[in-house]
């Protein structure tokens, strides 16, 4: 592939891979929001979603790749970076980089760290065995996500990781959607500073919705 | 010695066509056989070095600067002359030739001015195609303006950096030659010495400014491009590492010097705060097109502009040249501002400076017009004077500008050394005794695109490629010259800085052989010239060594040659017993002020050969004939 | 004004270096900041130390070769400003001022503030031309280019190479520099023919160079002392992206 031998090229990959993942995220928050219509809600969602698994499966894949992707270049752009600027300024001062733009690989890592937990906690369901959804279905016979979910979320520990990692996941799409929109050339001079706002402001309400799970479940509001 | 331009014979229309019929050319698969050097990367340069490199020559280019793209040419603001008459208003080449041998106070060669008015149409096409981005109208047509000394609209632009546009345009072709491998580039590398064999130019030798390195280079022709001297006189709007050093050597090495009197003084630049300045900041005179020029009426009058009625205020320029009026040329620009300030009319901190107004112009136009126009120089004023010249008249004042003067070369653009080719402001050629504005960029395009090309092919069929390489007597003689030379500076240990003497060459130059000259202070300069630089080869102080970026050292070495060249554009002065152009001599002037040109004596290019250290250069003339343009005084009323 | 300078100084490409202190006394507010350090110079030379080493030539902020950080901001805080137009009324009695060179690995340290920039025109030598010959062009009006086209160009070509971008650029990229001219180039038709080629040629020697890549961080156009915008990068991708589906820089 020569088009990753092209710095370019490379944060193609980045933009691209980061924007599939950011569409997933999304749906994600949309489906979670089942969780406010009660155990029927999430685990009627949580049903249909595993009811055609072949889809399942394929998106599992696409995903696969696209994080894969996405670390390795993330990895390797920034060891690149670091190398051409080996030594930093006595003093520095920046003027346009943010917190978020310049700590993307720290979020990035933290959010990896992130997803290992969670899918080992909610989709694998190893961390809680008692909770498990799949070993412990509802009346209905479902897999009882609800009861797990809130089981979880009722320690303040398990809470105040995920409020931990959305402020992370938010930090890290508050730089990268308009990086990419950028990257994939998406950008003019006057639709730059509105992209990058609204950038800001979708990876605020993302951050938030997802927020709102463990805060809900913790505040008692979801039983 | 009477010098011969070996101009060809013939109608003037036809000299150059029939010329290049008749020069002879090196077949293609001989011109990989020769290496030619190019020092300067400027217009000149750059085009030259991209277009003989393109024709086949191997080709090293030399600059001072750490990049080729960082020539001077590219401070250049306002524009590029071309005989295109794309508006339809009454220009041909023949009058830009016209116009050109006007401006230049008839002390040009015709021949020379012609063939460039010729060439004149193609570097715009040239600059077009490599993706010069020229101001264009609503229709996608170039468009033009006018420009100082001219009433038709011949000039180009881009923007206000179009000298930027123009060096990157041949900077980009010199790039692609680079990585064709027909050009090898050196930069940060100064030339300190020509080396001649058997009296032809053979090579050159060089300073590696950061490695220290001295080295010679062998070539078939060196071609210097290395722009001109006006530095001489400390502040000049020219770059800081503008020096004469190249040209000086190689006058020194036999090549004649022409016209070194012939210096170029713009009208408008922001006047001088204090002994601290480094340089001059020149603001395009395109800003004359809009702006109205004048100083309060009575002496001494200290109150704000705003506040001084139209009656008590001097349009001096409208009023001596009602039909040129504020567009009149340069060097009668800068002079009548001298003389207002001399006479105690001039504003600003020591009464060195005149108004320029843009109130009628913003009134008239409005300001955004004024913005779009000039936007970037209002800007550049603001930053270095803290004044808004939208609310307030700018302050401008003359300053050292551009040489016309330099190496004398004939209509083949090589000097009295066969083999060595002088292009575009080093050389003397084209401009007479003043420029025009707009004239520069055109010709060193001109010579290093279409000119160079042809006429060094000719010297190079005569004398056939020279495999002998620096292995001779006389680049060693050079190169330990030249370290001698270098070692010396660094011995002297004084205890003046190099740029105490500059500053000091400097104002015994802008006061004496400045603007004005006379006899007397012509003999008062040749006194005291040569009295600093004996006190510099007592009491300059160079710290540092010499096998290391050395900046000191390399000032030093340009200074040493100021000192020296100083004297002879002094003595050309006093040799130029009348008033042309820009060299304006008290004793020659009419009531008025003008400038009175003594045809009969002096209707000649003074060319100076170095004979010795301490010897008087010798004089040669080349002698002017006038057969196209009526020799006449010059009026711009 | 008085002022305190931290300044670094290092004495080759090889050898370490380090912040040094020294006082600029007697400032006034006309001078420039090159100015201000003229007379650091003059002083140190007269007291028979080396003077502090910086690039600078035309000192009217075009030919780009003045080249200092000043207090963590290349070219210093003014907007639009290169050091050499950068003038001392913007600082006060008894500041303390940082001054640093361009840092990179893409250009090393020659001396003092002196850095090597040669790797921009390497870039340039890649691509950054219309492969078009001397003589037999044709007429500059034989094709015309909307106003807006050759004022977009000409907005990007006013870049004057000073690499301040790459100072500024948390990872060292070039990327603002090669925007621009890939930008100007590929707005013209002269230069359109090429594009492809071009956008793909140089951003590789970028990256051979030794600069990083492009974390759209806007540090360089904060920076440019010409103004030069981020929106060309956005156009580079695109003009990327192009050539890409055409088939990359064979087509």
């Amino acid at each position: 592939m020569d088009i990753v031998k092209n710095s370019v090229g490379r944060k193609l990959v980045m933009a691209v891979s980061g924007f599939g993942m950011i569409a997933f995220v999304v749906a994600h928050l949309l489906g979670n929001t089942t969780l406010y219509s009660g155990p029927d809600g999430i685990n009627a969602y949580a049903l249909a979603l595993h009811s055609c698994s072949a889809l399942l499966w394929s998106f599992r894949l696409l995903l696969a790749v696209l994080f894969a992707l996405h670390v390795f270049f993330g990895i390797r752009l920034t060891l690149e970076n670091r190398a051409a600027k080996p030594q930093a300024y006595a003093r520095t001062d920046y003027r346009a980089a943010t917190f978020a733009g310049r700590n993307m690989i720290w979020t990035g890592v933290l959010i990896g760290v992130f997803l290992l937990y969670h899918l080992l906690q909610f989709t694998l369901q190893v961390t809680d065995p008692e909770i498990s959804a799949l070993r412990h279905p509802d009346a209905l016979g479902r897999p009882d996500v609800f009861t797990m979910v809130v089981l979880s979320f009722r320690k303040a520990a398990v809470a105040a990781v995920y409020v931990c990692a959305m402020a992370a996941l938010g930090l890290h799409l508050a730089h990268s959607i308009q990086s990419s929109l950028q990257t994939a050339g998406l950008n003019g001079e006057k639709t730059l500073p509105v992209i990058t706002k609204g950038g800001i402001i979708a990876a605020i309400l993302i951050a938030l919705g997802f927020v709102t799970f463990p805060l809900a479940v913790y505040a008692g509001l979801l039983r | 010695m009477i010098l011969d331009g070996k101009c060809p014979s013939g109608p003037i229309s036809e000299k150059w066509e029939r010329h290049r019929h008749e020069m002879k050319l090196v077949s293609p698969a001989n011109k990989r056989k020769y290496r030619i050097i190019v020092v300067g990367t400027g217009l000149a340069g750059s085009s030259a070095a991209a277009t003989l490199g393109e024709l086949g020559y191997n080709v090293e280019a030399f600059c001072f600067q750490d990049s080729a793209r960082r020539a001077h040419s590219i401070a250049a603001q306002g524009g590029i002359n071309a005989a295109k008459d794309y508006p339809n208003d009454g220009d041909s080449i023949f009058r830009l030739f016209h116009d050109t041998v006007k401006g230049g106070d008839f002390r040009s060669r015709e021949a020379n001015v012609y063939r460039l008015a010729e060439v004149s149409g193609n570097i715009i096409d040239q600059c077009v195609a490599q993706g010069v981005p020229f101001a264009r109208d609503y229709a996608g047509y170039l468009d033009n303006r006018s420009f100082g000394g001219a009433q038709v609209s011949r000039t180009f632009y881009a923007r206000g950096q179009t000298g930027q546009q123009l060096l990157l345009g041949a900077y980009s072709a010199l790039s692609r030659q680079v990585r064709a491998g027909n050009v090898r580039l050196y930069p940060r590398t100064e030339m300190l010495d020509l080396v001649v064999v058997g009296g032809e130019a053979k090579g050159i030798t060089v300073r590696d400014m950061v490695t220290g390195k001295i080295r010679c280079h062998a070539a078939d022709a060196v071609c210097l491009c290395t722009g001109g001297y006006m530095n001489v006189y400390y502040l000049s709007t020219n770059a800081m590492g503008g020096n004469v050093t190249a040209t000086y050597r190689a006058y020194k090495r036999g090549a004649f010097f022409a016209n070194p009197c012939y210096t170029q003084i713009h009208p408008t630049c922001i006047p001088v705060t204090g002994d601290h300045q480094a340089k001059l900041t020149l603001m395009s005179e395109s800003l004359r097109n809009d702006g109205r020029v004048w100083v309060p009426k009575i002496r001494g009058d200290r109150r704000p502009p705003h506040e001084i009625p139209g009656e008590e205020r001097d349009y001096y320029l409208e009023r001596k040249y009602p039909s040129f009026g504020n567009l009149a040329p340069r060097d009668i620009s800068s002079r009548a501002a001298k003389e207002v300030c001399d006479d105690g009319h001039g504003v600003g901190p020591g009464g060195r400076g005149v108004y320029l107004d843009f109130a009628g112009a913003i009134k008239r136009l409005g300001e955004d017009t004024i913005r779009q126009r000039y936007g970037n120089l209002f800007e550049m004023y603001e930053r270095i004077t803290d004044e808004n010249a939208y609310k307030q008249p700018m302050r401008i004042y003359p300053a050292p500008h551009y040489a016309m003067g330099g190496l004398w070369v004939d209509y083949n653009l090589q000097s009295s050394i066969p083999g060595l080719f002088v292009l575009g402001e080093a050389n003397f050629s084209d401009h007479g005794a003043n420029r025009l504005g707009a004239s520069a960029l055109m010709q060193g395009l001109g010579d290093g695109y279409f000119i160079i090309p042809y006429t060094i092919a000719h010297y190079l069929a005569q004398s056939g490629p020279d495999a002998a390489g620096t292995g001779r007597p006389e680049f060693v003689r050079s190169v330990e010259e030249t370290e001698a030379s270098i070692k010396r500076l660094l011995s002297i240990n004084g205890s003046k800085t190099a740029n105490e003497f500059h500053r000091e060459l400097g104002g015994i130059m802008w006061e004496q052989v400045g603007m004005t000259r006379s006899r007397e202070s012509l003999e008062n300069a040749l006194r005291r010239i040569p009295e600093l630089r004996a006190e510099f080869w007592e009491n300059v102080r160079v710290p540092g060594g010499e096998e290391d970026l050395n900046q000191e050292l390399e000032k030093v070495g340009r200074v040493a040659d100021f000192l020296d060249f100083a004297e002879l554009l002094a003595r050309d002065a006093l040799h130029r017993n009348e008033s042309c152009g820009s060299h304006f001599r008290m004793e020659h002037q009419t009531e008025d002020g003008e400038a009175v040109r003594d045809d009969a004596n002096f209707c000649h290019v003074a060319a100076w050969q170095f004979t010795g250290a301490d010897r008087e250069p010798e004089l040669h003339k080349e002698q002017l004939s006038f057969e196209n343009v009526r020799l006449a005084v010059r009026s711009y009323r | 004004m008085n002022l305190t300078l931290y300044v670094w100084r290092q004495s080759g490409p090889a050898a370490a270096g380090r912040l040094e202190e020294y006082r600029a006394k007697d400032i006034t507010a006309d001078m420039s900041f090159l100015e201000m350090l003229d007379v650091v110079n003059e002083e140190l030379v007269r007291s028979g130390r080396e003077p502090i080493a910086f690039d600078h030539d035309c000192r009217e902020g075009i030919c780009g070769m003045c080249s200092q950080v000043i207090n963590g901001v290349p070219h210093g805080s003014q907007e639009k400003t290169t050091v050499c137009q950068l003038h001392m009324r913007h600082f006060h009695d008894g500041d303390t001022i940082y001054i640093e060179p361009w840092r990179a690995k893409a250009f090393p340290v020659i001396k003092d503030l002196i850095v090597d920039r040669s790797s921009l025109d390497r870039i340039m030598q890649s691509g950054g031309y219309v492969s078009v010959h001397t003589g037999g062009v044709p007429d500059g009006n034989a094709v015309l280019i909307p106003k807006a086209d050759a004022d977009t160009a000409m907005d990007a070509a006013e870049c004057i190479g000073c690499g301040a971008c790459v100072a500024a650029c948390p990872n060292g990229s070039a990327m603002l520099f090669v925007a621009a001219k890939v930008a100007h180039l590929a707005t013209l038709p002269q230069g359109r023919v090429e594009a492809a080629r071009r956008v793909c040629v140089m951003t590789e020697e970028m990256l051979k160079e030794g600069f990083g890549n492009c974390s759209n961080h806007y540090e360089c156009q904060a920076a440019c002392p010409k103004g030069i915008k981020v929106k060309f990068i956005a156009r580079l991708n695109r003009e990327f992206i192009r050539a890409q589906l055409k088939g990359g820089k064979d087509t």
